[in-house]
This record gives structure tokens, C-alpha cells and sequence, in this order.
């Protein structure tokens, strides 16, 4: 509730900032400002197993809290250095836009118009998911095609949205939509059976279903509605920016597919002969000066938050509330999307 | 009245005229007025600069052309036919329409019921008045975005659509809304509504009249036999003639959803609830506070007359207490239709939630923002004219 309040005024804010920012207040490098201010300002979701929420600590987890992580490991030479700032769907191009935050790693589609109108780009998809639709057991629905005429709950301002009522129209059925602000109300509202049909990206069903009192009612529908490829967002003009995000997520990919691990990176950037390997660690050229960092920025990546297959497995994969199986989010080489351009 | 340029004394000549211009108090009136205006349009200016510059370095599309695009997204609670493929201007007029509709039957609603709750607050039974006064007391107190998530909370703990309660047939409770019968509207029915409401227009001034010439004879005011007649003839004539279709539509459980039918959402439900509730709290206030203003003498002038407490309270008090309960009345309104933008919050398709996921979907924020804060304004306006107007009229009549 205090969250709704805060995103409307923080979009309000972030509009105003846009009105009365006189010229330069979002010109200028962005490592620079991170610099100066000693912090990345990272966007993320509000709650979102998995993803981002604090623990009881109040420490942020998830993949998109260590992916802020990673590019502060990177930009700043210490993965703590993140002011992890909640943002709920309908505010946070507004947050990135104004410079209210740095990165934006909020579970975000990557499309056309948000790449080519909203003045942001995108680098590397970090999970590559797809729009599901969970009910309850007690329903008895075995497919989507069966829920002509029931009433859905959605999120409002994402992707989900628009492509539901493109998949019933196509399909000549009707829904009720029923929209809310706040994840927590847009669950709820589920639960209670005001709504017969939960929808958002499959990876967040897994992590709403996980909150339910009795996880064991509800059922994923087979169907994929659409390709969700999320991925991490940054401003549009600052180049070098988006080329530290890219390739610090490229280095996450590439890590696993060369077996460096949290562990084992120290001892490889010592010893290791492997060319890439010595490039990637720093050890034979820098290729962190050509990104205006330190040689080590990629070995710190990997020795704060790991390579990106552990990175899964610690906040998705079996064994986690979620337990999702790798899936698309496998590496190429095992008939998966993940591909990383060579370093260099 | 202070003297201004032309009350002065003059030379005549041009060096007298430019002194009389500058020392004149009207035209350096005029002139501060005219620098005002003039920097107030400058930082107009700059602030549209700044903020067109802003987003065109940063590649965000700015316009309006945005609003014929395809909306393509689903609004379900609406009063105009609406689909996805309608475009987003559409989308927002479906928003305008259902702000407009919820906070107009809250003000309503909340005044029906804020009269009632004021007046009986000072009843002299204690019972009743402290009642009226914790009603009042709790629902000023408390947070309205509180006060909707309880009544919508409440709303879903009713059985799901499936299992809805069946208290008469054809009428289903549930958390998917009440489902009620419904005529089959055709245009005879709605002339048949309009013949009501002309009949009851006209009642009014018959029940005065009559009122009026019963007081001057003496004898008790008994208006009902002329009036009945009044309010019930015309609709009884329409529908003779116009023979509507009498038939009703009922609502039938399909395999998820209740069909046909009228249909009261929750979502629409909890925030007329919400905003009728908070707003009554406010007004009864302002009935009450009305009342008592009115000086004492007038209640004891009336019962030498021989007037029940009753008749006091309606021919004497309460024209007397108009004037000092529409100001406030007015701003209670204001704030009630602002307020219904809390509707976010239950998931009800208002003017902001509209505008929210077109903002979102086109990316085009300023603009979005700037269309809601207009409209906002202009409703705003039009509800304090309309009672700026009423209160005039109040004024006037009871001298």
C-alpha cells in the first residue's frame, strides 16, 4: 500500500524531474555518476521469488538483485555497493528514463517500441521465459482454449496485458480483465477466487503459486502465449554503459561455458592456460581498460556472484521454492539459447 | 476609491501625460499585472523547452498521436461499448466515463446518506446520536485507501461464482459480483423512466404550492393525494401507450462466469462503498455544523407557532442551514471525485488506471499525465460552478 503510494508519486517525480531538469542532469557518462555517488542504483521488483526480494535480513536475492550485483562488481569493485530500489511495473521506464535509477534488472520484456521509443536499450536477455496462465486444480481445465469467458487477473502496464486479449481475440473467446496496481492484491484477489485465472510470465507463476497456502491446488497450464525474453535495461546515449552491462552478462554466460566458478577463478586466473580464459581474468590482455575499468572487473564479477549456471541454480532451479528446470535457459552447447560472443 | 491618472492635476504636456502613466495607480497596476503574466508565460516556455529538449536527447517519442493507435488491451467494467482493438482515445473516454459514473453515485449516495446521519446526530435520543456520532468518528478517521481494501476484502470472502448463493431466483451473490434480472432496455423503457422523472420534476413545485396555501389557511399541509397522482401518472400514460417489453433478462451460471443479466462488480461496489461512506462522514458533519448555526430563537419562534419538531426542522432550519452547508458540501464533492483515483488500488478501470497502463504501453508519460490532470481540472471546475451556482440560489431565496 505505502509501495502504491510511493510509485504514483514517484512517477509524478520522475516526470517532473524530466520537465524541470535543465540540460545535463541525464547527459553526462553514467559510470561517472555511479562513481561519484559510490552506489548503483539498481531498479527491481517490489516482491518476486526468484528475482528480487529481501530476506529476512532484509538482503536482496534473487537473479535480477545479482545481476545489479554483478555490474556493481564490475563498475564499482565491491558487489555491495548496490541501492536496490523496488519499482512496480507502471513506473519503472519512468524511473530509468528520469535517472532515478542506473539499471533497470526488473524482469523486463525486451520489444520493439521499448527498445526504439522509450529511449532505452537492452543488453542480453538474462532469462528467456514465456506468458502461462495458471487456475486452480479444483476447475478441472486441462488447456487455455477452455477458458472462454473467465475472469483473468493481470498486472497492469506489461507485456501480459496486451498479449492475453491478443491470444483470446485471435481465438474468437472473451474475458473478464480484472487489473491490479500491486502484486500483492493481484494474488490475493486470485486466492480468494475472484479470479479464475492467474496470468504473467511462466517464471513468476512458479513464484506466485510458491506463496499459496497450498502450492499443491494450483496448476500451470501447458500453453505459452507469448516469448518473454527478459532482460536488463539501460538509458539510451551512453554507450559505454551499455557495453560494461552487455558484456558483464556475456561474462556470466561465457563463465559457465569455460567452467569458471565462484571457487575456481582465483586459482584459473593464475594458472590457467586456456587464451579466452587469461583474457576474460585479465591475465594476459585488459580488456577492462577498453570498457574504462580495471583488468580484474570480470574476475570480481564471477567471484561475487558465480557464473550464470550457479547463479540459476542458487535462485531458480531444483531445490529452490521455485524448482524450475533450466529449460531454454541452458547453454547453447546443450541445445539451449544461452550464447555468449567471444572475448576478444 | 483612490484618484487615479485622470483625476490628477496635469501640465498637459508630454513629459505630464508619461508621469500621469507611470505614477498613475491604474496603469502601474497594469503594468505590474502585464510583467506577471509575462514571466509566468516565460517559465511556461522554459519548462516546455526543457522538457522537449530532455526527451528528444534521450529518444522518448513525444506527442499525441498516440491516442488513435490500437489500445489492445482489455477493460472490462464499462459503460460504452469498448474492445481491444478500439483505440486508446476510446480507452480513456471508457476511463473519463467510469470516474464520472462511480463519483457521481458516491456523492449522491453520500449525501442521502450524510443528511440523514447529521440530523439524527443531534437527535435528542443519546442512543441514537452516539451512534451516529463513532459513525461518523470512524470513518472520518481512518484512511480512505484503508477503508476501500477493507470493503473489497470483505467483498471476496463471498463464495466464487461457482458456488455463488442463490438468496431468490435468477439472483446470484458472489465475489465475481451480484448478478440481478434486468429488463430488456429498449428505447419505451426509457421513456417510460423519463416520464417518471418529468413526473416527479413537476411534483415538487405542486407540493409547495399546495404547502403554501395550507400554511396561509391554518390547516395541516397534506400534499400526497395531489402529488401521488403527479409522479405515477405520467410513466402509467407512457407505458400504456408505449406497452414495453416486460420480459426479464436473467442472469444463467455458465461454466466460469454468470451471463446476462444485470451485474455489480466488486471492484465498482467496494469503491462506491468507500467514497459514499467517507464522503456521508464528511457531509453529516456539515449538516450538523449547519444546523446548529442556526440561531436558537428560530426553533423556539417556530414551536410558539405550533410547528412540530418535524416541520420545524424542514421549513425553518434547514433553508436556513443550506447556506452554510453547500460551501463545504462543495469541496467534500471535489474531493470525493479526486479521491475516486484511489481505485488503482481494487483493481476498478477509473481514468488513472486507464492512463497508467496506456502510459506504460506507449511510454508516453507526460503526456498521459497532463490528459488525466486536465481532466481532473475540468471536472472540477464544472463541480464548483454548478455549485457556486446552487449556492447563489440558496442565498437569495432565504434572503
Amino acid at each position: 500500500m505505502g509501495s502504491w503510494i510511493r510509485g504514483a508519486t514517484g512517477c509524478v517525480a520522475a516526470v517532473a524531474g524530466m520537465v524541470l531538469a535543465a540540460q545535463g542532469a541525464v547527459a553526462g557518462p553514467t559510470l561517472d555518476a555511479i562513481k561519484a555517488h559510490g552506489k548503483l542504483r539498481c531498479g527491481v521488483s517490489p516482491s518476486s521469488a526468484g528475482f528480487a526480494y529481501p530476506d529476512d535480513k532484509g538482503r536482496m536475492l534473487g537473479l535480477d538483485a545479482e545481476v545489479c550485483r554483478a555490474v556493481a562488481a564490475a563498475a564499482l569493485g565491491d558487489g555491495d555497493k548496490v541501492e536496490f530500489v523496488p519499482l512496480t511495473t507502471n513506473v519503472r521506464f519512468q524511473a530509468l528514463q528520469s535517472g532515478e535509477v542506473d539499471l533497470l534488472s526488473r524482469q523486463t520484456t525486451e520489444t520493439f517500441s521499448r527498445d526504439v521509443t522509450l529511449g532505452m536499450n537492452f543488453a542480453p536477455v538474462v532469462f528467456y521465459d514465456g506468458q502461462g496462465v495458471m487456475v486452480p486444480k479444483s476447475l478441472g481445465v486441462k488447456s487455455a482454449m477452455d477458458l472462454d469467458g473467465a475472469a483473468i487477473c493481470i498486472l497492469p502496464g506489461t507485456t501480459t496485458e496486451q498479449n492475453i486479449a491478443d491470444w483470446f481475440r485471435t481465438r474468437g473467446m472473451t474475458f473478464e480483465s480484472v487489473v491490479f496496481e500491486q502484486p500483492d492484491e493481484w494474488r490475493n484477489a486470485f486466492f480468494q477466487g475472484r479470479c479464475d485465472v492467474l496470468t504473467t510470465d511462466r517464471s513468476d507463476l512458479a513464484s506466485s503459486r510458491a506463496v499459496a497456502n497450498n502450492p499443491a491446488d494450483y496448476v500451470i497450464l501447458p500453453e505459452t502465449i507469448s516469448k518473454e525474453p527478459l532482460a536488463p535495461v539501460v538509458r539510451h546515449g551512453d554507450d559505454q554503459w551499455l557495453d560494461i552491462v552487455t558484456w558483464t552478462v556475456n561474462g556470466l554466460i561465457a563463465a559457465e561455458e569455460k567452467g569458471i566458478t565462484r571457487e575456481n577463478a582465483a586459482k584459473l586466473a593464475a594458472e590457467s592456460q586456456d587464451p579466452e580464459i587469461q583474457r576474460m581474468l585479465g591475465t594476459s590482455e585488459d580488456l577492462g581498460a577498453q570498457l574504462g575499468l580495471d583488468k580484474d572487473w570480470l574476475l570480481r564479477v564471477i567471484t561475487t556472484v558465480g557464473n550464470y549456471g550457479e547463479m540459476f541454480d542458487r535462485n531458480l532451479g531444483p531445490g529452490t521454492p521455485l524448482d524450475l528446470e533450466r529449460g531454454q535457459n541452458t547453454l547453447w552447447t546443450d541445445g539451449g539459447l544461452l550464447y555468449a560472443p567471444p572475448f576478444r | 476609491m483612490p484618484s487615479d491618472a485622470s483625476a490628477r492635476p496635469q501640465g498637459g504636456s508630454a513629459g505630464g501625460r508619461l508621469a500621469a502613466l507611470v505614477y498613475g495607480d491604474r496603469s502601474r497596476g497594469l503594468l505590474w499585472q502585464a510583467v506577471a503574466i509575462g514571466l509566468v508565460l516565460l517559465l511556461g516556455w522554459q519548462l516546455f523547452g526543457n522538457a522537449s529538449d530532455n526527451l528528444a536527447r534521450q529518444n522518448i517519442a513525444t506527442g499525441f498521436d498516440y491516442l488513435s493507435r490500437p489500445a489492445s488491451f482489455v477493460i472490462s467494467d464499462k459503460l460504452v461499448p469498448y474492445e481491444p482493438s478500439d483505440s486508446y482515445g476510446r480507452a480513456l473516454l471508457v476511463g473519463v466515463l467510469n470516474t464520472v459514473w462511480v463519483s457521481f453515485l458516491a456523492c449522491l449516495f453520500g449525501t442521502v446518506a450524510g443528511v440523514v446521519v447529521g440530523i439524527l446526530r443531534l437527535s435528542p435520543n443519546p442512543l441514537l446520536s452516539r451512534l451516529m456520532l463513532a459513525y461518523v468518528e470512524a470513518l472520518r478517521n481512518t484512511p480512505l485507501l484503508l477503508q476501500l481494501l477493507f470493503w473489497y476484502a470483505l467483498l471476496l470472502l463471498m463464495p466464487p461464482v461457482r458456488e455463488a448463493l442463490r438468496p431468490l431466483p435468477g439472483v446470484f451473490v458472489s465475489n465475481g459480483g451480484l448478478f440481478v434480472p434486468v429488463l430488456h432496455w429498449s428505447a419505451a423503457h426509457l421513456w417510460v423512466g423519463l416520464a417518471l422523472l418529468a413526473g416527479i420534476l413537476a411534483a415538487f413545485p405542486l407540493a409547495g404550492r399546495i404547502e403554501e396555501r395550507a400554511l396561509a389557511a391554518g390547516r395541516p399541509p397534506r400534499s400526497w393525494p395531489a402529488v401521488l397522482p403527479a409522479v405515477l401518472g405520467p410513466p402509467l400514460v407512457a407505458a400504456l401507450l408505449l406497452q414495453p417489453d416486460l420480459s426479464l433478462d436473467r442472469p444463467e451460471l455458465g461454466t466460469f462466469r454468470v451471463s446476462g443479466g444485470g451485474r455489480l462488480t466488486p471492484e465498482f461496489t467496494a469503491l462506491l462503498m468507500g467514497l459514499a461512506l467517507s464522503s456521508s462522514a464528511g457531509i453529516a458533519e456539515a449538516v450538523r455544523s449547519g444546523i446548529q448555526a442556526v440561531s436558537k430563537g428560530q426553533w423556539e419562534a417556530a414551536e410558539a407557532l405550533g410547528l412540530k419538531r418535524s416541520l420545524t426542522m424542514r421549513l425553518v432550519v434547514l433553508p436556513q442551514a443550506l447556506r452554510i452547508i453547500v460551501p463545504p458540501l462543495t469541496s467534500i464533492y471535489l474531493s470525493t471525485t479526486k479521491n475516486s483515483s484511489l481505485a488503482i488500488a481494487i483493481g476498478y478501470p477509473d481514468l488513472v488506471s486507464v492512463s497508467n497502463t496506456t502510459m506504460n504501453q506507449t511510454g508516453q508519460a507526460m503526456e498521459a499525465i497532463a490528459i488525466f490532470m486536465a481532466i481532473y481540472l475540468l471536472l472540477s471546475l464544472l463541480t464548483s460552478a454548478f455549485m457556486n451556482w446552487y449556492n447563489a440560489r440558496v442565498a437569495l431565496r432565504t434572503r
